[in-house]
């Protein structure tokens, strides 16, 4: 649902779902996300619902990410890094970190 | 016990707190400076180092009031304040003692005074549809567009009221993005015939010239715009599709990807909620705000308040009210006399003055409508992380829970992730209207620490010193 | 504005909202009474708000063998009073009896525990006390997927342990309430209760109140309303500390002493007892000592965020038993307060509140007498 003005910025690699993409060095995760694809970046764990980011600054936790294996991440509090794996969460997290 | 480690701990880096920083510093202060963003500039100056510096083409649409904000950042960085980038605040005592994590290991940071420099936050907007993927606050896009340089793709419908409308849908537009509508829930007429009168009365006039000259460029782009509407929804099943609202007395719907929502911004109180400090309600622009005395003092004496945190007065009014409130506090910590304070303070005052002096102006132009307070619909959510809606509300006050923090008990409303940040003021009104009270007479939430979540690992892991803590099974023990 | 002052307003009036006064209200609503409670307004000390959530057997009960009976009867008492409350009002108070663990860390502490539980059995005369010991492959056994920290030597377990969702239940309990014709007064702070003819006028912020009886289920309010009608019980509070987890996938299958998953996922920790008067302030060396061991405990705990922190204040007697008591100066005023609200929300709402109703007192409450404290007291 986002695009970028500029395609100049220094180009990092993450993957989203597994997905590689390209991503631009100071994008939060919830940006390159959004600029990924369009649509819920998680479902709820109390119904299952769509949501995707509202605030952009880490007051109403609709960003919440799976990023490097830690679920429940505020993916607008975080800025892309090389190599990143980011995903998706699809209702509550577990207790163990994913592998 | 030794003696704390800085003079002050400033929570926040945005005008209020690097203007703070930067003026006690100058006194003579050993200053901290605590912000969970790992670059200073607060929101309204987000990231303005890294566009001067990296994304220039992003600084001409963002515009001069953005620019200026990179001054106060070169300021901080001038300065020899200690800088925790990337730290979140989770706990502050009236003492002065602040605890904070990195997001690894928590810390504690002991000083004689705390300035809390937070800032403001969107006013939530609960319309219908308004949880949808694809709706995010007019402030979003402005971080989008700070952070990132990205602008939403395919039609974009800009719904709300405030000087903050305008300016955004004008940035969007400069950006080359393809607005759909913008929808005011303000009526123009009613403004423009008040504008007259006023624009002479008044010191501020300058923002209103701004909205005014805004307003005309983006009617000359061909933009529709459509005042007094009501009766907002999102529309759409999984993610946002468009916008439907009356206007002239028509249901007018709008296809879009991406719905902006915006009613101004509130003071984010969680801190000062946290620390137990009164506050007061605001009737016109229906928010809470904290007390605070001279210069930003509290009824705790190691507690100051400066900025949008202590009242919606903007950038310049916050970071004026930073530099009074350094004073103060050096004043307090015998640093600085109080006839230093009356000869560095004036121009500091008179800023001040002037920019809180248009807010009685605006606050009367973009009162937020009823009908986003309290929202008639029943089944629009109110608290979005539990997902309870208007309804329950209105069920539960029915059933005598006189306040917000008893409908946390009955509901779980307030008990999500967000702590009660975007359900807390509609709980508010929700159940002052149920009951026919005063907002005032409903009361809060009771906000307590953590602040932010933070791992159990780094509570585990911390040394706290005092070890006369019983730990007991709920049947035995002492 | 209907007059609360008119004789014959109420035959019963509850001084409390809480856990206590809700679950004595409904048996007596059962029973055609017409019953008031009055209740403060929202943002007072209130425990109920502060509570885990089980519905706890073992331990309970050491010294005083009538309480264990007492809790065991309303354990048992439970699944039916769950089921009428769903009926009832459509509310699931999340209620399961899954039996509990208390996990212990150390042999010192398996040791402690072992000889505090065989003295209780002992109490009992040879009775059956539902109470086992398990070692750590046994405990491991009961919480597949869960993997115990390496000081983890073993547990005591019941089977008449479980839990509720403490805040569904004060709704359910809420809601019933009004539905079988109860009327609640929030706002009606009490300050006082004097005789008035044959009946007691409770003198609230909003007016008076007049009933024939008077429950006071206030929780510490029993402090300042108690002597001057006879009933000057020690009560002091004890604060408690829960912390509680975001949204987790279910993994506790039963609930554990110290941590009790919800329905919803999250998971609270406990459990501390502090003496500190008043104060609810949440204390940061207490948060970070029960964060320690629930580490220590389960370890993968420590990969959860907290997301909230309480501190409540337990309405605690000297013994820690309840109090069931009928003033002997103000005949028809009853004082009832335990910080085990929850777990006897089931045996209150369905025995004790006959004992209110003119029943004769349950074989149990001839250990709760208040005169025990003065012979504690000497002891």
């Amino acid at each position: 649902m986002l695009r970028r003005r500029h395609n100049d910025g220094k180009v990092v690699k993450i993957t989203i779902d597994g997905e590689a993409v390209d991503a631009r060095a100071g994008e939060s995760v919830a940006a390159a996300v959004l600029a990924h694809a369009s649509g819920a970046t998680r479902t709820t764990p109390v119904s299952g619902a769509p949501r995707a980011p509202y605030c952009l600054m880490g007051v109403c936790f609709e960003c919440l990410m799976e990023i490097d294996g830690e679920p429940n991440r505020q993916g607008c509090m975080v800025r892309v890094e090389e190599g990143m794996t980011v995903r998706r969460q699809q209702g509550a997290r577990d207790m163990e970190r994913a592998s | 016990m030794s003696a704390p480690e800085y003079d002050i701990a400033i929570i926040g880096a945005g005008p209020a707190g690097m203007a703070a920083a930067h003026e006690a510093v100058n006194v003579g202060l050993k200053v901290v400076i605590i912000d969970e963003q790992d670059a200073p500039g607060g929101q309204i100056y987000r990231d303005v180092e890294r566009v001067a510096m990296e994304r220039r083409h992003d600084l001409d649409v963002l515009g001069a009031d953005y620019k200026y904000g990179y001054g106060l950042v070169d300021g901080l960085h001038a300065s020899r304040v200690t800088h925790l980038a990337g730290h979140t605040v989770w706990q502050i005592e009236r003492s002065g003692t602040v605890w904070c994590s990195d997001g690894k290991k928590a810390k504690q940071i002991d000083a004689k005074r705390v300035l809390l420099a937070t800032g403001a936050m969107e006013r939530p907007v609960p319309v219908p549809g308004w949880t949808l993927p694809g709706v995010m606050t007019a402030g979003a896009a402005q971080i989008l567009m700070k952070s990132a340089g990205m602008v939403p793709d395919g039609p974009i419908a800009i719904c709300g009221s405030g000087p903050l409308l305008l300016l955004i849908a004008d940035q969007l537009v400069r950006a080359g993005a393809d607005i759909a509508v913008v929808a005011e829930t303000t009526s123009f007429t009613d403004y423009l015939r008040a504008a007259p009168h006023l624009l002479r009365a008044l010191k501020g006039a300058d923002y209103l010239r701004k909205g005014i000259a805004m307003r005309r460029r983006l009617k000359e782009s061909g933009i529709e715009i459509v005042s007094g509407i009501s009766g907002l929804r999102v529309d759409g099943s999984d993610k946002a599709q468009g916008v439907s609202f009356k206007a002239g007395g028509r249901t007018r719907s709008f296809e879009a990807e991406t719905v902006l929502l915006h009613q101004g911004v509130v003071p984010n109180t969680q801190a000062a909620r946290q620390l137990r400090l009164e506050h007061i309600w605001h009737e016109r622009q229906h928010y809470w705000y904290p007390k605070t005395g001279q210069n930003g003092s509290t009824e705790v004496e190691a507690i100051y308040i400066a900025g949008d945190g202590a009242g919606i007065n903007g950038a310049r009014a916050a970071e004026a009210a930073g530099r009074l409130t350094a004073l103060e506090i050096a004043c307090s910590l015998g640093e600085v006399s109080r006839a230093d304070f009356d000869l560095k303070s004036p121009p500091w005052l008179s800023e001040l003055d002037h920019h809180q002096s248009v807010r009685p102006l605006l606050d009367a132009l973009f009162p937020p409508p009823n009908e986003i307070l309290n929202p008639p619909d029943d089944a629009t959510l109110v608290c979005r992380c539990e997902e309870i809606t208007a309804g329950d509300v209105r069920k539960a006050a029915k059933l005598g829970a006189p306040g917000p923090n008893q409908l946390k008990a009955f509901l779980r409303a307030g008990m999500g992730p967000c702590q009660g940040r975007m359900c807390g003021l509609t709980v508010t009104e929700v159940l002052a209207a149920a009951h026919g009270k005063s907002a005032a007479e409903i009361g809060a939430y009771r906000i307590r620490p953590p602040l932010k979540p933070l791992s159990l690992a780094e509570l585990a892991d911390m040394e706290t010193g005092d070890g006369d803590v019983t730990l007991a099974s709920p049947s035995s023990g002492p | 504005m209907p007059d609360h002052t008119a004789p014959g307003s109420f035959d019963v009036a509850i001084i409390g909202g809480g856990m206590i006064g809700p679950a004595l209200s409904l048996g007596l609503l059962e029973r055609g009474l017409k019953v008031c409670i009055l209740d403060e307004g929202d943002d007072v000390l209130r425990v109920a708000r502060g509570n885990f959530g089980l519905v706890w057997f073992q331990g309970k009960g050491f010294g005083m063998p009538r309480y264990v009976e007492w809790t065991r009867r309303s354990a048992m008492l439970y699944p039916e009073f769950a089921a009428e409350l769903r009926e009832h009002t459509g509310v699931d108070i999340g209620h399961a009896n899954p039996g509990g663990l208390e996990l212990l860390l150390g042999e010192e502490e398996l040791a402690h525990r072992q000889h505090y539980i065989g003295q209780i059995y002992q109490q009992g005369g040879g009775k059956e006390y539902e109470v086992e010991f398990l070692d750590r492959k046994q405990v491991e056994d009961m919480l597949p997927g869960v993997g115990l920290g390496e000081d983890v030597v073993g547990a005591s377990y019941s089977p008449i342990d479980g839990h509720v969702n403490p805040l569904f239940l004060l709704r359910a309990m809420h809601t019933r309430f009004q539905q079988a014709g109860g009327t609640y007064l929030p706002h009606h702070r009490v300050s006082g209760v004097r005789k008035n003819g044959a009946a007691y006028d409770v003198v609230t912020e909003k007016g008076i109140v007049s009933a024939p009886k008077v429950v006071i289920a206030a929780g510490h309010g029993l402090r300042e309303l108690g002597p001057p009608l006879g009933l000057d019980i020690p009560i002091r509070p004890q604060r408690g500390h829960i912390l509680v987890t975001e949204r987790t996938k279910q993994i506790l299958p039963m609930p554990i002493s110290a941590f009790r998953q919800t329905v919803e996922g999250s998971i609270m920790l406990g459990v501390s007892a502090e003496e500190a008067g008043y104060d609810d302030v949440v204390d940061t060396s207490t948060v970070a000592k029960i964060a320690e061991r629930a580490a220590r405990t389960i370890p993968a705990l420590r990969n959860l965020n907290i997301v909230r922190t309480w501190a409540a204040l337990r309405v605690l007697t000297p013994d820690k038993c309840p109090v069931y008591e009928e003033s002997e100066t103000h005949p028809g005023i009853y004082a009832v307060a335990s910080h085990s609200g929850v777990t006897l929300a089931a045996v209150n709402a369905k025995v004790a509140s006959g004992w209110i109703a003119g029943d004769p007192a349950p074989e149990q409450f001839e250990a709760f007498g208040v005169e025990r404290f003065d012979a504690q007291k000497t002891a």
